[in-house]
């Protein structure tokens, strides 16, 4: 045995260096299982140890299903019979359940819908890559120095990058969206149609799990769906270079990334995400025309001639006809009775492209649908609705978060409370 | 270390000072890092390996060389995402192989350090993804076009490499 050693001295060490890597590769990785991912140095011990104990279980499963599948079928076609009538009561009881759960679906999006806004940023340098074809990392000069944690969006004005992976305390690991193992939610802007878009091994990434039968076309711009948790709706990945039939019913949506990947030189890294829960707090039971009315474009309402019409200013000094009536300031209140023009108050998704708009907030609305800020008497209740009073548009910033002034005009200078100018998107992040 | 020799001719055996045993692989793992990020279509070059091969074949100890090609797949490991060990295990197995082969045959012509980078380069790859196949389930995939370019650039860069690492050899 020694002189064996001794005469294949070189080919040993190797043998023992590369089992020792072998080995260290092993303790790295970890294989997806079913019940979590397992290193794959346990997935080899355990291949190796349970062969014979499942060897045995096989056989004793062999024999008890010959015995059970073709010698004691005593009772099987009444079984059988009743089965069946099981099975049609579940498929009418499956079909009510999914109506019931498309019906939870519709209404925890109304309920539950939360808009994301950019809220801090911090910019870094990128200084170095990987080196690797099959790997495409990038650092950056800022680290966990400066708030930077894993799983960070990092953008350019331009478009995404990839997110932080690894943090140092002066320096980051940026995956890009480029890698292969890297996964964005993405939506494309014009058909609206979700998937994910996979990094290549060579060449631009992919758009996966859109079918063969939809209609995508080349020049489509994509951006974030935030499915991911990790980028913010709405931010620009890029445009559709290519479309082709794919394998497995999908097709190939080839991406070029809108940021341009392969000269990187100054990104931003999203420290912060502020994320907005709809205010639906005394809206009462929605309606699905009501949800309609403030998403559809709006139509100027006529001047009422039948309704005394008081001035802007009387008009908000007049009493509440129902001093119980949330007033025109309060965050939804032209949603419990959404007058046929009212602007949505509230973030509603692909409506305002992604911009943040603010609830309740006593902007004036744009010139086209401009309503007048003073309470109009419900024709119904009596409650006092201001038409136009949740019409602002304050645009928060994707790049630093900062709220823009509201588009147009302030509504003429009301005095009373009830009309009350609130201040610039202060609620905005 | 002694001069060792083949059956027909005498080869020379090198040996470098420390700075440049440690130096020039930390150069060129950096460089490897900071040279894609200003020119993205460089990533196809492999200093690295290149580094490995030339001191395998300029020592010629396959143990040495071994040693220097895991050293440098680590580190070159180290800087990706990818688990530590998959550069390690290919530029072991070429530096041991370069070495291995710089005993037998003549390696400073141009021509035959040509041909040893190029077919060096292609056997790092088929390991390199073979290993990121198998082991690490990544789903690459092996264009032979892109293989066989990146086969030739880096040989070119190899031959000129080796020309101007030739200063730092010293004679055993």
């Amino acid at each position: 045995m020694e002189s064996f050693f001794a005469r294949h001295k070189n080919a040993t060490i190797l043998a023992v260096v590369l089992m020792a890597q072998i080995l260290g590769l092993a303790t790295q990785i970890r294989r997806p299982t079913e019940s979590g991912p397992v290193r794959l140095i346990r997935q080899w011990a355990v291949a190796l140890v349970t062969p014979f104990g499942r060897g045995f279980v096989y056989s004793e499963q062999l024999a008890r299903h010959a015995w059970h599948d073709y010698f004691y079928l005593r009772g099987v076609r009444h079984e059988n019979v009743e089965l069946r009538e099981q099975i049609e009561h579940m498929r009418l009881d499956q079909i009510r359940i999914e109506q019931d759960a498309a019906q939870a679906r519709r209404i925890q999006a109304l309920l539950q819908f939360k808009e994301q806004y950019i809220s801090k940023t911090v910019a870094a340098q990128v200084v170095g890559s990987s080196g690797s074809e099959t790997s495409h990392i990038v650092y950056i000069d800022r680290g966990s120095n400066v708030g930077i944690e894993s799983n960070m969006a990092v953008i350019t004005p331009e478009g995404i990058v990839g997110k932080v992976l690894r943090v140092y305390p002066s320096t980051a690991q940026v995956l890009e969206i480029t890698d292969q193992t890297s996964g964005v939610g993405a939506t494309l802007v014009k058909s609206r149609l979700q998937g994910i878009l996979k990094g290549q091994s060579t060449g631009n990434p992919n758009l996966a799990y859109i079918m063969a039968d939809e209609k995508v076309e080349s020049g489509e711009d994509v951006i974030t769906s935030g499915g991911d948790r990790i980028f913010p709706k709405g931010l620009p990945i890029g445009k559709v270079a290519s479309v082709s039939p794919g394998k497995d019913l999908f097709l190939n949506v080839r991406v070029t990334p809108s940021a341009n990947l392969s000269r990187l030189e100054e990104v931003l890294v999203i420290t912060q995400i502020v994320e907005k829960q709809v205010d639906t707090t005394g809206l009462g039971p929605i309606r699905a025309a009501d949800i309609l009315a403030q998403r559809l474009p709006s139509v100027p309402d006529k001047p009422a001639e039948t309704t005394p019409k008081p001035a802007a200013g009387s008009a908000a000094q007049a009493p509440s006809p129902n001093s119980g009536a949330p007033t025109a300031s309060t965050p939804g209140a032209a949603g419990t009775k959404p007058a046929a023009s009212a602007k949505p108050s509230v973030p509603v998704p692909g409506s305002t492209g992604g911009k943040p708009v603010t609830p309740g907030a006593n902007a004036a609305p744009k010139p086209g649908n401009a309503k007048p800020s003073v309470p109009v008497p419900d024709s119904t209740g009596g409650k006092p609705v201001a038409a136009g009073a949740a019409a602002s548009k304050p645009v928060a910033s994707p790049a630093n978060g900062a709220p823009a002034k509201p588009k147009a005009t302030q509504t003429p200078p009301a005095k009373s409370t009830v009309a009350k100018p609130a201040t610039d998107g202060e609620d905005t992040p | 270390m002694n001069t060792s020799y083949t059956s027909r001719e005498q080869v020379e055996v090198y040996r470098f000072s420390w700075g440049v045993a440690v130096g020039v692989p930390l150069l060129v793992l950096f460089l490897q890092g900071f040279i894609p990020v200003r020119v993205s279509a460089l990533r196809i070059l492999d200093l690295p390996l290149l580094v490995t091969i030339f001191f395998a074949i300029s020592r010629r100890n396959p143990i040495t060389g071994l040693g220097t090609g895991c050293l440098i797949g680590l580190a070159q490991d180290a800087l990706t995402q990818h688990p530590i060990g998959v550069n390690g295990i290919a530029k072991t197995v070429v530096g041991f192989l370069a070495s291995s082969l710089g005993v037998k045959i003549d390696v400073e012509q141009p021509g035959s350090r040509f041909l040893l980078i190029y077919v060096f380069y292609l056997l790092h790859q088929v390991i390199y993804f073979g290993i990121m196949r198998g082991l690490a389930n990544e789903p690459l995939i092996w264009h032979w076009g892109h293989q066989l370019l990146g086969a030739l650039l880096d040989s070119l860069i190899g031959v000129v490499l080796f020309m101007f690492l030739d200063r730092f050899k010293q004679r055993v």
